[in-house]
């Protein structure tokens, strides 16, 4: 066994998996990863399970450090600069740490949540079937709360398999999609309008529990007080005030305010990824379109396994490009979307 | 009998949830059917729903785009929620220990005074309740009951509480309340009970189900700290009756 050593590490950050469900009945939320695509991407290039345990990092820094033997892991999600003892690591990609080296990952330069993976999982006691944390409830293993310096993780040895990156699709740029309800009829068509016109942002005051949108307030047409009822993941419920919140994977399994929309389950990673002050808008689809994203976002993280490709291929690249950021500020030159098409063979 | 049911709303909520709504107020009538719904559904599953979560009025239900959609889905439920109500089963009834008052119930004397009676007038209506667990919901075993004395209805605080403590015991506007964890809320506390509704290690996890009936009745705070080490021991405290 090694040890992945977390030297240092910025809040918001935990260790998620595909969520707890099944006990929603009873108050338990489902918490999980804020970007299940992300997750499942990690997981996949180190051969885990997708919706095996990880380490969900919010949108500090954090530096790893790899203890007693080495340990091969992955990143996927918000691209941020990453290396390792001084060789630069891709996102998308898996590599190996070796005895007392240093992962170091800088602060996401887009979006929020990056996921580290780490080959054989994260060894936990699982309640309900889940490590991942809600740190609400006191769940979550082998650390029930976000994770500090000094937390470590016993795993599996590196098992010296060839790295890997994952060919994942461009991020869409697009509105972020919506079907009405459950409780549209709590609002008037012009309060519907200004919803889906207007152009939003997200506050600061996000978290996993719920994003808060700053815009324009959205007005009820019989008060904020509905009977509580049950939420889902992206539920966009407003409040006395007028402000939308969407609610998350922390969410309160019921709750008592109406429900103007709901984030289609494509979309929710995305929105989780938007970054706070970021202007947006929301587009509403039909139940037939939204079911038909579900059914193909479904297949796309089943697939994932198939999108894996040698690493050899793009090592050149990465380094061409992250030599050429060293001028400037330019990072993005290694996100995911840009290398992929110049390593094609 | 069957006919004069109106048929509930089904309100999408996402491409992989709907909502079966048969009110929008609470309504015992309603929650019996949302708890029937919930009950027919694990007596003969449907395929594709992942879980079900019932509240006052409606009943969630999660399910896979993948195996089933919308429109079939909704069929389905309409007609499952169409048949006539089961008979009435003998439910499961907890007699759960409150230490009304003092450091346990801090807004005891506020609910006094703003009903213009005592603190043990208070606590009497309230254990002479027959209360039902409607929904369990917000963090883990937060039981909400129907049943409160209508003398007992007062709106929530202006000013909710960040943090209340595990155990309350509280009411607010027409609805009375169990609550596990400590967490937010805006009811006014009358005391504390040392039963856990939820235990993360205790067989059961947790203690009370939608349907459950429940009863209060009074101890003393020193029987509240005894019950306390044991039920955090693991010991189930409540007492569980059967008709």
């Amino acid at each position: 066994m090694s040890r992945l050593v977390v030297a240092s590490i910025g809040p918001a950050s935990s260790v998620q998996d595909g969520g707890r469900l099944g006990a929603q009945r009873y108050g338990l939320t489902p918490s999980g990863a804020m970007d299940r695509l992300a997750l499942a991407a990690a997981n996949c290039l180190v051969g885990n399970e997708l919706f095996a345990a990880a380490v969900e990092i919010g949108p500090f820094g954090a530096t790893f450090t790899a203890r007693d033997g080495a340990v091969r892991v992955a990143i996927a999600g918000a691209p941020r600069n990453a290396e390792i003892a001084g060789r630069p690591l891709a996102m998308d990609t898996s590599a190996t740490l070796k005895d007392g080296e240093t992962l170091t990952l800088g602060f996401a330069r887009g979006g929020a949540f990056t996921y580290l993976a780490i080959e054989g999982g994260i060894k936990g006691e699982p309640v309900f079937g889940s490590l991942a944390v809600n740190a609400r409830a006191g769940l979550g293993s082998p650390y029930p709360r976000p994770l500090q310096a000094g937390d470590e993780f016993t795993v599996d040895a590196a098992s010296g398999a060839p790295e890997l990156r994952i060919e994942l699709p461009k991020p869409s740029s697009g509105p972020i999609r919506v079907v009405l309800g459950p409780q549209d009829d709590e609002f008037d068509d012009a309060n519907k309008a200004l919803f889906l016109d207007s152009e939003w942002k997200i506050s600061a005051t996000s978290d996993r529990m719920g994003y808060r949108f700053e815009g324009p307030a959205i007005k009820h047409l019989h008060g904020h007080n509905i009977v509580s009822d049950g939420t889902v993941n992206g539920s966009i419920q407003v409040p006395g005030n007028g402000a939308p919140i969407a609610l998350m994977m922390d969410r309160g399994t019921s709750g008592g305010y109406p429900k103007i929309a709901t984030v289609i389950t494509a979309d929710v990673g995305r929105l989780a990824q938007t970054s706070a002050g970021t202007a947006f808008r929301f587009k509403q689809v039909t139940m037939a379109e939204a079911q038909d994203e579900a059914r193909k976002f479904a297949q796309l993280i089943r697939n994932l396994p198939d999108r894996l490709r040698s690493s050899d291929t793009v090592t050149l690249n990465i380094e061409a490009l992250q030599d050429a950021n060293v001028a400037g500020y330019a990072v993005s030159a290694v996100d995911a979307g840009t290398w992929q098409v110049i390593a094609e063979p | 009998m069957a006919a004069t049911l109106p048929p509930p709303r089904l309100l999408p909520s996402g491409d992989s949830a709907v909502t079966v709504e048969f009110s929008r107020t609470i309504d015992d009538a309603a929650n019996q059917r949302v708890l029937a719904l919930d009950k027919a559904l694990a007596a003969s599953p449907i395929d594709g729903i992942t879980e079900s979560v019932p509240t006052y009025r409606s009943l969630l239900v999660h399910y896979d785009p993948g195996k089933i959609g919308f429109d079939a889905l909704g069929e389905k439920l309409l007609a499952l929620a169409s048949r006539p109500l089961p008979p009435a089963t003998t439910a499961r009834r907890w007699r759960i220990p409150v230490a009304y008052g003092g450091e346990h119930g801090i807004d005891l004397e506020d609910v006094a005074k703003a009903l213009n009676t005592t603190p043990d007038d208070i606590v009497a209506r309230h254990v002479a309740g027959d209360y039902k667990v409607a929904m369990i919901g917000f963090t883990p075993g937060w039981s909400y009951l129907s049943g409160l004395d209508k003398s007992l209805h007062m709106s929530r605080r202006q000013n909710p509480r960040l943090l209340t403590p595990a155990g309350t015991i509280s009411i607010g506007g027409i609805q009375a309340g169990i609550q596990c964890l400590a967490a937010p809320s805006g009811w006014h506390l009358l005391g504390r009970t040392p039963v856990r509704t939820y235990q993360l290690h205790r067989n059961p996890t947790f203690l009370t189900e939608p349907g459950d009936r429940v009863t209060f009745f009074a101890i003393d705070h020193k029987t509240f700290e005894e019950q306390d080490r044991a039920a955090e021991a693991g010991e189930i405290i409540a007492e569980q009756v059967v008709a």
